[in-house]
């Protein structure tokens, strides 16, 4: 509630009276000032590089001078509609995302719940700092890592060859981006749905008990709902951020590893096809604007 | 020398290209840069220079030396195809970049969108020194301006491991082959259609191809067949040189197409691996220096290029790459670093070697007959995308 | 409560967890010292010899100075920005608040690589040479965002009255901004410009598209790690990132009390 709008004193003297006398009978004046820099700064530069971007979305380019042709064209995007390679390296990052964010809902939320409802107080302190910790460290450095680990030669391997198991040979594979994805979005989730879980109301559980569901019932029925928005909101992180990485395929990734991110990537540093990554940046944007819609429906964004 | 095969085919290339079709761009009318004055004289360094460069061609064993004698500081980006360079050359280099080491394939790109400046090669003492035919290729000359000083040409090799195969492999095939699943690789790059057509000469002749880079939409489906049926077999496409030796160091292919670059790499840390060119030819490349139009150091740029031009200086980077210099005078310099490495690179009788070389060029829809029926190079993207699924 | 069993298993799973999330970062601290300069595992010797080689790498200077300048200038300038718009979201009550707060999430909410090119896009029809100012332009963009959400978050937590109280006692709007709701907020300010800095310190997917030949420190690193020549010193320059970019986020949290840390996604 702003304090704003509650009984204002008159504005004692000095020689701003005459502006603040302005701000007290126009009292929308002072947010709008205040809003002005920023709001100035967000639609000069972002809006006006998103509508640029929406733009030139529906130009071509000279294939020869790769110099951009203004003429308005739907061409890029037919392209996408019509070709299948598209639709493979399309299907194969959205697929992908969900894998992630199934593996890592999987992996969160048994940890999730540990931490809202079985440790201690000072427990829960310490493993929200050590969940935020990686999240924070730096996200090259965390892919590089797993390129170390990954490698022929590498930990994983070698780990598996001093128990007598086969070398896994993962690296360069989707299954190592997989993995390397669930790694790096994982804090992404369990935050979240920590703050979900944490949020039931112990006086639920207890009355679920009184009615006579036993304990795993009560969580199935009980807290996997009221900890699903949560899910969904962490969701929210997986999935956007898989769609539009290209960072980790070119890494760790193989033969079979273009997304989205990485078509994008290379029509704007190689191809020098603005145009058409622009198109193709239009659909990790539709995606996530549906499943945003989907995630507001399940009361994502409450819960975080 | 019997260049002529090249010249005549670039010569086909330029004039071809000024059809009124809007994909090959208007190469009939003079490059936009023509009328840009060249220096007529070097002037002192201004500390910087950036370089657009493919991997080892700015090796610190001679890139320091320059930063001592001249000032310059040299910095570089390494681009993993010709497509890059454009695009990072795009908007006469964006005032960022000073030049780039292009490859025929870019050359007459850069020209004609004027991202590139004319050069005085008589600032350029070595220049006299320079085969004949490399002083005015057409890939880099027109009308008698040069675009750029030409650098040194080579080819694309078969880079494969000694150990899975003890006898050299004769054939391109084993990239194709099915056997070798999962342990080949081979460069991310469009123009690597060529190298299937290349392969289609030899294996399917009834499809007639004569040129790798001008292909009939049936020759060109064929290639593109070859490529997706080996697209399955590939363990990684290489965009950058290391990416090729870190996938070999690590036991993670044991055949692919190569710069003899990587072989050289590979050798020196003990990898036992080695290279070859197959009975079907290869496709190779020829490189220019050449000025970005905003060039913000372009007296760096010309100190760079007076440099790399000189005997020494070609013979040791031929020496690192493993290509062959245009300097006449760089052979008797790699004979004294390296015995044997003067006839190993063809430095001293190019002419019939050269011409087994399938130099890559930009392909255009005009083909060597005049007839409009070759596929340009914006398709050869788009089936490049599609092949690598 | 839990069964004893189940307590276990989910402490076990716990401590699984949290492995498998410190074990990569513990690795390339191990490799930062290892003397061989192949990455193979196990790890043949320590040694700090790479530390100097690359504090004496001349490109490794030029791109840690440039990451530095890029984020105390995006920082400085989210800073003002961020706390503004808060300040103006906190008072405002007409309809525009839904749809302004909306804007000031994008950002965040929309894939780095789209804000990348779409910057891109932008300054080559503005014919603006990549640049550091288009660096920071991008950087303080999403800067804005981090600080913004923390301010307000401080902001909504703050009690009404106070400040009416503090009119009550005769002070103008000055004053009490000045006296009470500045010390009030300053800590999340802070919280919000530790956060900011750290994301532009290791930004990499949108610099990519709004750096010219500059590199900034995680631009250096992708390159050298495609470029596999200089591993060694990717390892040491890899661990200070991981420390620069951790430590201001610790201190973020001792501020705020860490829930202001995790208000904001890191992986720009």
């Amino acid at each position: 509630m702003s304090v704003a709008t509650a009984r204002r004193p008159r504005p004692k003297g000095g020689g701003a009276v005459p502006f603040a006398g302005l701000l007290w009978r126009l009292p929308w004046l002072r947010p709008l000032l205040l809003l002005a820099p920023p709001l100035a700064w967000f639609v000069v530069i972002y809006l006006a590089s998103l509508a640029t971007l929406l733009i030139t979305a529906f130009w071509t380019i000279n294939p020869f001078t790769t110099q951009i042709v203004q003429v308005w064209s739907t061409d890029n995007f037919q392209r996408i509609i019509n070709e299948p390679a598209y639709h493979s390296i399309i299907s194969r990052t959205v697929i992908m995302a969900a894998a992630v964010t199934v593996t890592d809902a999987v992996l969160a939320f048994p940890f999730a719940y540990y931490m809202a409802r079985v440790a201690s107080r000072r427990a829960q302190t310490l493993l929200f700092a050590a969940v935020l910790l990686p999240l924070w460290a730096s996200y090259l450095a965390r892919v590089y890592a797993w390129i170390l680990i990954l490698n022929h030669n590498g930990v994983l391997n070698w780990s598996l060859q001093s128990i007598g198991l086969p070398p896994a040979n993962i690296g360069y594979t989707n299954i190592a981006m997989w993995v390397v994805f669930s790694y790096i979005w994982l804090p992404f989730m369990i935050i979240p749905t920590y703050a979900a879980l944490e949020r039931v109301p112990e006086t639920l559980l207890e009355a679920a008990a009184d009615l006579g569901a036993r304990r795993w019932r009560a969580v199935r029925d009980v807290m996997l709902p009221l900890a699903l928005p949560g899910v969904v909101a962490g969701s929210i992180f997986t999935f956007s951020l898989t769609l539009g990485d290209y960072i980790t395929p070119i890494l760790v990734g193989g033969a079979g590893s273009s997304f989205i991110g990485n078509v994008i990537y290379s029509n704007v540093g190689i191809a020098n096809n603005i145009p058409f990554a622009a198109s193709l940046a239009a659909v990790p944007v539709a995606i996530m604007a549906v499943y945003l819609l989907l995630a507001q429906r399940l009361g994502a964004f409450e819960a975080f | 020398m019997r260049f002529s095969a090249l010249a005549a085919v670039a010569m086909l290339v330029v004039a071809g290209c000024g059809s009124s079709n809007p994909n090959t761009g208007n190469t009939l009318a003079p490059p936009p840069t023509a009328s840009l004055k060249p220096l007529d004289k070097v002037g002192p360094g201004e500390g910087q220079l950036n370089l657009i460069a493919w991997e080892g061609y700015v090796d610190d064993s001679w890139a320091k030396p320059f930063t001592q004698q001249t000032g310059c500081v040299v910095s570089s980006k390494y681009a993993g195809s010709s497509d890059e360079m454009v695009s990072l050359m795009k908007d006469g280099g964006g005032g960022q970049y000073d030049m780039v080491s292009a490859s025929g394939d870019a050359d007459l790109r850069l020209i004609y969108s004027g991202d590139v400046r004319p050069m005085n090669e008589k600032l350029i003492p070595d220049w006299t020194n320079f085969q004949t035919f490399f002083k005015n290729p057409p890939y880099n000359t027109i009308s008698g301006i040069h675009y750029g000083i030409s650098l040194q040409w080579g080819p694309n090799t078969l880079l494969y491991s000694t150990k899975k195969f003890p006898n050299k492999p004769t054939s391109w095939q084993v990239i194709y082959d099915p056997a070798n699943k999962g342990l080949i690789t081979v460069p991310d790059n469009p123009i690597q259609i060529a190298d299937a057509a290349l392969y289609l000469m030899k294996t399917q002749p009834s499809l007639g191809i004569k040129d790798p880079y001008e292909l009939t939409k049936k020759q060109f489906d064929a290639s593109v067949a070859l490529l997706t049926t080996q697209r399955p077999l590939i363990k990684k496409y290489w965009a950058l040189a290391s990416d090729e030796i870190s996938l070999f160091q690590n036991g993670d292919v044991v055949v692919g197409a190569a710069w003899p670059y990587q072989t050289i790499q590979l050798k020196a840390a003990g990898a036992a691996v080695d290279e070859t060119i197959p009975a079907e030819g290869a496709t190779g490349w020829g490189d220019t220096w050449m000025l970005a139009t905003k060039a913000p150091h372009p007296n760096c740029a010309y100190l760079w290029t007076q440099y790399v031009s000189t005997a020494k200086i070609q013979a040791e980077q031929a020496l690192f790459f493993g290509e062959t210099p245009v300097n006449t005078q760089a052979c008797a310099q790699m004979e004294a670093l390296q015995a044997g490495s003067c006839a190993q690179y063809h430095a001293d009788a190019a002419g019939t070697y050269f011409d087994t070389i399938k130099f890559w060029k930009t392909p255009i829809a005009t083909c060597a007959d005049g007839s409009q029926t070759c596929i340009p190079y914006d398709q050869w993207v788009s089936a490049w995308t599609t092949i690598k699924g | 409560m839990e069964g004893f069993w189940t307590r276990m298993v989910l402490r076990l799973w716990a401590a699984l967890i949290l492995l498998f999330l410190f074990v990569p970062i513990v690795l390339i601290f191990l490799y930062a010292f290892n003397t061989s300069n192949i990455q193979s595992w196990p790890i043949p010797g320590l040694t700090l010899k790479w530390f100097t080689s690359t504090w004496n790498d001349p490109d490794v200077r030029r791109a840690l100075t440039l990451s530095l300048q890029a984020g105390l200038v995006a920082t400085t300038l989210a800073l003002v920005l961020g706390s503004l718009a808060a300040f103006a979201i906190y008072r405002m009550t007409w309809f525009g608040k839904e749809v302004v707060s909306l804007l000031f999430i994008l950002p965040l909410a929309l894939p780095g690589i789209v804000t990348g090119i779409a910057l891109n896009a932008f300054f080559s029809f503005g014919g603006i040479t990549l640049s550091l100012l288009t660096i920071v332009v991008g950087h303080t963009t999403f800067c804005i965002v981090v600080v913004y959400n923390n301010v307000l978050a401080r902001l909504r937590r703050t009690q009404g009255s106070l400040l009416e109280a503090a009119m009550d006692l005769g002070a103008n709007g000055f004053q009490v901004f000045r006296d009470i709701t500045l010390p009030l907020i300053s800590t999340s300010v802070v919280a919000g410009s530790m956060l900011a800095f750290a994301l532009s310190f290791d930004e990499v997917i949108v610099t990519t598209f709004t750096a010219g030949a500059q590199n900034t420190l995680p631009l250096w690193i992708f390159g050298a790690i495609r470029l596999g020549q200089r591993l060694p010193e990717v390892n040491v320059v890899v661990s200070f990132v991981i420390l620069v970019t951790i430590i201001p986020v610790l201190i973020a949290a001792r501020l705020t009390g860490s829930g202001g840390a995790a208000r904001v996604p890191a992986a720009r």
